[in-house]
């Protein structure tokens, strides 16, 4: 699972009201060189929450994010190729989600987010 | 042409399998010559984020992600099941070839409904549409992946809102359908929702007539103007103009249904 799925995954338990972000416990990451795209890092850098995607990437064990940004940064391509490793590049391969409001852990295995819910959730 | 195909296509022998996912069959096939058939406009359109629902052998976003091109980076795709197994193996279709999506194992799009909304540009969907009795819908294991209940559209009908809620304001849906799911009301509630819509194929047997119908936001037309007489009206016309024919794939096709 890459930090683009975490930032646009929120808690779906009954009752939960924001949900996000969830904790990442990380107990395997691995990362998967891809190509880099600087249109496609323009565009998700508009959607993504920057706490959130920072906090993540830290608990990943990648801390060369700055916590302030500004879209002027998107013209750094030292800022550029940064953001694509946290962004696409690391993935959450095994360990959980952690609810922010209940504390329920959805677990990770083979990099599979597992958000099904029980029955007393929906 | 059938290598063309070929190229452009999950490869039937690389595509992994689980005696509990659903295997690609004709409605599959379906789907992917409708995005074939597409695949100049797929390309304009220039989606960002595509996603599936239902993803059960990885058949349909395997081969859209070769359809797009694996030389195009810039293309983000997830793909959700709730069957534990289609993911896993889906994830092995798409790593023969060489290909990748973000696999989330969920119930329709659960958990991304907050931060996903507005963001996907292409949505592909062949749900359990087949009409069964109710207590079959969601049943474990290979059951749910055709259990549709009362007209094959118990899931649909909730898939549909959530698709309006996910696509971009380019977005576009892709969906099977069977006749019995009665495609005209589908295309009707959606037009109330803003959505123009289009049969792409329309296949046929002796049991079952297949409608790949894409949908997408029609900005000309404000809601109120739809009457449902003149869409019934309209829709009829547009099915009347496709003649019936059969497109099914010979005895040399790889059809394990
Ligand atoms: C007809 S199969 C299509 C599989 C594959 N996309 C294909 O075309 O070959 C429908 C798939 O939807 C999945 N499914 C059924 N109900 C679902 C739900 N509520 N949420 C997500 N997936 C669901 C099934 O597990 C199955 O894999």
């Amino acid at each position: 699972m890459r930090l683009l799925t975490h930032n646009m995954l929120s808690s779906n338990i009954k009752g939960v009201e924001k949900g996000f972000p969830l904790r990442i416990e990380a107990e395997k990451v691995v990362e998967k060189p891809v190509e880099m795209n600087a249109d496609f890092l323009r565009k998700m850098f508009e959607k993504v929450e920057w706490k959130a995607f920072l906090e993540a990437s830290r608990s990943m064990g990648y801390a060369q994010l700055p916590e302030e940004v500004d879209s002027g940064m998107l013209e750094s391509d030292e800022f550029l190729s940064r953001f694509h490793h946290a962004l696409l590049e690391l993935h959450l391969e095994e360990g959980a989600l952690v609810c922010p409001e209940t504390g329920r852990r959805f677990p990770v295995n083979k990099g599979i987010p597992n958000m099904l819910l029980h029955e007393d959730e929906v | 042409m059938a290598s063309y195909k070929e190229n452009r296509t999950a490869r039937i022998r690389l595509v992994s399998s689980h005696n509990e996912v659903y295997e690609p069959c004709d409605d599959s096939f379906a789907l992917v010559d409708a995005l074939l058939a597409d695949r100049t406009n797929l390309l304009e359109h220039c989606p960002t984020m595509c996603m599936e629902i239902g993803c059960g052998s990885g058949y349909v976003i395997t081969s859209l992600a070769l359809i797009l091109g694996r030389e195009r980076g810039g293309v983000n795709y997830i793909a959700t099941d709730i069957n534990p197994n289609a993911v896993k193996v889906t994830r092995e279709t798409l790593d023969a070839h060489g290909v990748d999506a973000e696999l989330i194992l969920t119930d329709i799009a659960s958990g991304l409904e907050n931060r996903l909304a507005g963001l996907v540009d292409v949505m592909v969907v062949n749900p359990p549409y087949v009409p069964t009795p109710e207590d079959e819908v969601g049943a474990e294991g290979i059951i749910s992946s055709w259990a549709g209940g009362e007209n094959g559209r118990r899931v649909i009908d909730r898939i549909l809102p959530v698709a309006d809620h996910l696509l971009s304001e380019k977005g576009w849906l892709y969906m099977v359908t069977l006749t019995a799911n009665n495609p005209s009301e589908i295309c009707l509630q959606m037009r109330k929702k803003g959505y123009a819509s289009k049969i792409i194929i329309q296949r046929s047997t002796e049991e079952e007539s297949l409608h790949i119908i894409k949908f997408w936001r029609d900005f000309d037309t404000t809601v109120d103007e739809v009457t449902d007489q003149s869409l019934i009206g309209f829709l009829g016309s547009l099915l009347a103009q496709i003649p019936l024919f059969s497109l099914w794939r010979g005895s040399n096709s790889n059809d394990n249904c």
